[in-house]
């Protein structure tokens, strides 16, 4: 498999008034050809940051402090403004969260697709860049695309709008598509024709994504591989089954354990992890997650377990793990042999 | 002497006025009742009509038509003066906990205020009486009460909410959408102490929310909302095992099925295109333009409700 991005020990801040928020602290992880890669993570767990570092659209206030973002062996990193102009929107796209505030409510929707084609391409004759914006949307499905091709956006439903930010980040065909939540303001229905399209799209460019959320049970619908991130850090990393199957992390197991399924047993009391997540400006000395884990000791205050592997392409960060961690009742891993 | 229907909602009607000769049909012909000590969870999507429903009921807003009878008494058309001490009775959770707390007042403040505008104590002092107890109950603490909206967590502020609606020991809560800006794993938080509440003083539950395995997980029943009617109720069990209603079947296809074997498994279902506006819904069954399964008849008639078994209601031509 071809790696198309690579992320290595990704570090960045936010300078605040009340000192040096660190949101990322030290992330890797690759993107091969042709991957659905999600991260999963609550609010606060880095997982935005890291996807605005990577196509360098982080605010003032915050630096890339350390690392590499190698995209086709060019470390974005250091890329000049003018070049990531130009991979912005055309090596790598983006689509957000809230669909309305990230289209021009004063321009009409066809020219607003059509823009981010002549913005890279500036020599293609207008009529075919209307043809490429029309099939675009037939692509994405929305409905009467001539007509709609003039509506200005405040016409369109939010899934409407969202399909809109798909064609537009679709447009020059990019090696990488960042989804930041795209379907987190979106009713289930929606939801579930959005991220199917996104599938079939998939399928058919081939281009690979990179898809932000909260819930797993969207990741499970989409992804093939998932990184779960939490204070800043990626605390597993596994294929799609196994992270269900076997999540080899506390706090991934928190998360399945807090989140009715369908079949839940209603006399059985939910499992909510404890707590909430830690305050990054004095993030924890130690494993970030130890303040809510139920299975922390005294070591899990003090340093943070590295990455280690846990089974073929499974990585977690946890002392339990470790092979010279006691094996008693507190630890999930060793627990029984 | 109390009735075993807190809340019974006989065809509630509430329509707004939108510009020049437009009605925006939000809530139409809404019909439910709910027992004492158990949850009725109302879903479906974003304009369906029921957080309208809910602030009908609580008569944030007037009903257009129909009844609202609380606790057996008709609060329909009470004056405010005349509503105040049926209030007491009924309070109300809200989704955004960064809206619905006062920036400027403390936590104490906020969750005193509803015990000193009821009159059931006479001065802040006799207040934290009260306060202090019902902070701890939630997971708060005394330190906390002199502390402001701003400087909690969302999962916290939902906490303080919790902690206000419940202060006067109401006998109905309705809870709009109390855990969807929440992150996940203080959800199953806020989650278990609703339940915890419920089972301590037997109070009823309106639940709306657009989670669907949540609604499932608190609910005794459900209730399905469509551009303002109500197209199938049943006990909660029945309605995700036995989905009669082809708007209810796809809303359920739709859930993400938190399980990538079952995600592969499960048949393509769902439900094609947008919600229709509620200022022309359109005619007969409202979900005719999108229903897989429609008829001629389904555009020109509109579906009574008819009871299947059960106590499972459903509005739809095919049954």
């Amino acid at each position: 498999m071809e790696p198309i991005l690579k992320i290595d020990n990704l570090k960045t801040s936010f300078l605040t008034s009340s000192g040096e928020v660190q949101a990322v602290r030290g992330v890797s992880f690759t993107v091969n050809r042709g991957d659905i890669l999600g991260i999963v993570g609550e609010s606060g767990s880095g997982k935005s940051v890291t996807s605005m570092s990577i196509l360098r659209l982080l605010p003032d206030t915050a630096r890339i402090k350390e690392g590499s973002i190698e995209f086709h062996g060019k470390n974005l990193v250091t890329t000049s403004k003018k070049e990531m102009r130009e991979i912005r929107g055309e090596k790598i796209s983006m689509i957000f969260q809230d669909p309305m505030s990230s289209l021009n409510p004063l321009v009409p929707v066809g020219k607003q697709v059509a823009e981010v084609i002549l913005q890279h391409h500036p020599d293609t004759g207008r009529e075919a860049v209307r043809q490429e914006v029309l099939e675009l949307f037939r692509r994405v499905r929305i409905p009467e695309p001539e007509k709609r091709f003039h509506s200005f956006p405040h016409a369109f439903s939010g899934g409407m709008r969202q399909r809109v930010m798909i064609a537009m980040a679709l447009a020059n065909k990019p090696d990488l598509l960042i989804a930041d939540e795209p379907t987190t303001a979106l009713d289930v229905t929606i939801q579930n024709q959005i991220l199917r399209q996104l599938r079939e799209l998939q399928e058919q460019s081939g281009t690979s994504i990179l898809f932000i959320t909260h819930d797993l049970g969207v990741v499970a619908e989409l992804c093939s591989h998932v990184l779960v991130m939490y204070g800043g850090l990626v605390m597993e990393q596994a294929s799609i089954d196994e992270i269900f199957e076997h999540p080899g992390h506390p706090y991934t197991m928190g998360l399945l354990a807090s989140m009715p399924d369908l079949e839940q047993d209603k006399r059985v009391r939910l499992r909510p992890i404890p707590g909430s997540p830690p305050d990054m400006t004095n993030p924890p000395k130690g494993c970030p997650f130890a303040p809510r884990c139920p299975y922390a000791r005294k070591i899990c205050a003090q340093e943070c377990p590295d990455l280690a592997a846990l089974g073929e392409g499974h990585l977690s960060r946890c002392f339990l793990q470790y092979e010279d961690a006691p094996a008693d009742a507190h630890n999930p891993f060793r627990n029984g042999e | 002497m109390s009735s075993e229907n807190i809340l019974e909602v006989r065809n509630l009607t509430k329509h707004f006025k939108a510009g020049r000769d437009q009605i925006v049909h939000a809530v139409d012909g809404v019909s439910f009742s709910l027992k004492r000590g158990t949850t009725l969870g109302l879903v479906g999507e974003s304009g369906c009509g029921k957080s309208t429903c809910a602030r009908t009921i609580i008569r944030m807003y007037d009903p257009t038509d129909g009844s609202i009878l609380l606790d057996g008494t008709d609060i329909t058309a009470m004056k405010q003066k005349q509503l105040k001490p049926y209030r007491k009775k009924m309070q109300m959770i809200f989704q955004d906990p960064y809206a619905s707390l006062n920036a400027r007042m403390t936590v104490r403040d906020i969750i005193a205020e509803p015990l000193l505008a009821h009159g059931v104590v006479k001065n802040r002092a006799e207040a934290n009486e009260i306060v202090y107890p019902i902070l701890d109950r939630v997971g708060l603490t005394k330190e906390h009460a002199n502390r402001y909206a701003h400087e909690f967590s969302g999962g916290q502020r939902q906490r303080v909410g919790i902690a206000r609606a419940l202060v006067l020991h109401p006998e109905l809560v309705i809870c709009d959408e109390p855990i969807s800006a929440l992150d996940v794993s203080i959800q199953a938080q806020v989650i278990n102490l609703l339940k915890d509440f419920q089972e301590e003083k037997n109070l009823s539950y309106l639940f709306i929310a657009h989670d669907l395995s949540m609604v499932r997980y608190v609910s005794d029943h459900v209730g399905v909302m469509y551009l303002g009617h109500l197209v199938e109720m049943s006990e909660a069990d029945e309605i995700y095992k036995n989905p009669l209603h082809p708007y209810t079947r796809g809303l359920l296809g739709s859930i993400p099925a938190a399980d990538p074997k079952l995600a592969r498994r499960k048949e393509k279902s769902g439900i094609e295109g947008d919600i229709p506006s509620p200022i022309h819904p359109p005619s007969g069954c409202r979900f005719h333009t999108r229903c897989p399964y429609a008829k001629p008849e389904c555009a020109q008639r509109e579906p009574e409700r008819k009871e299947v078994g059960g106590g499972h209601m459903v509005a739809c031509h095919l049954y």
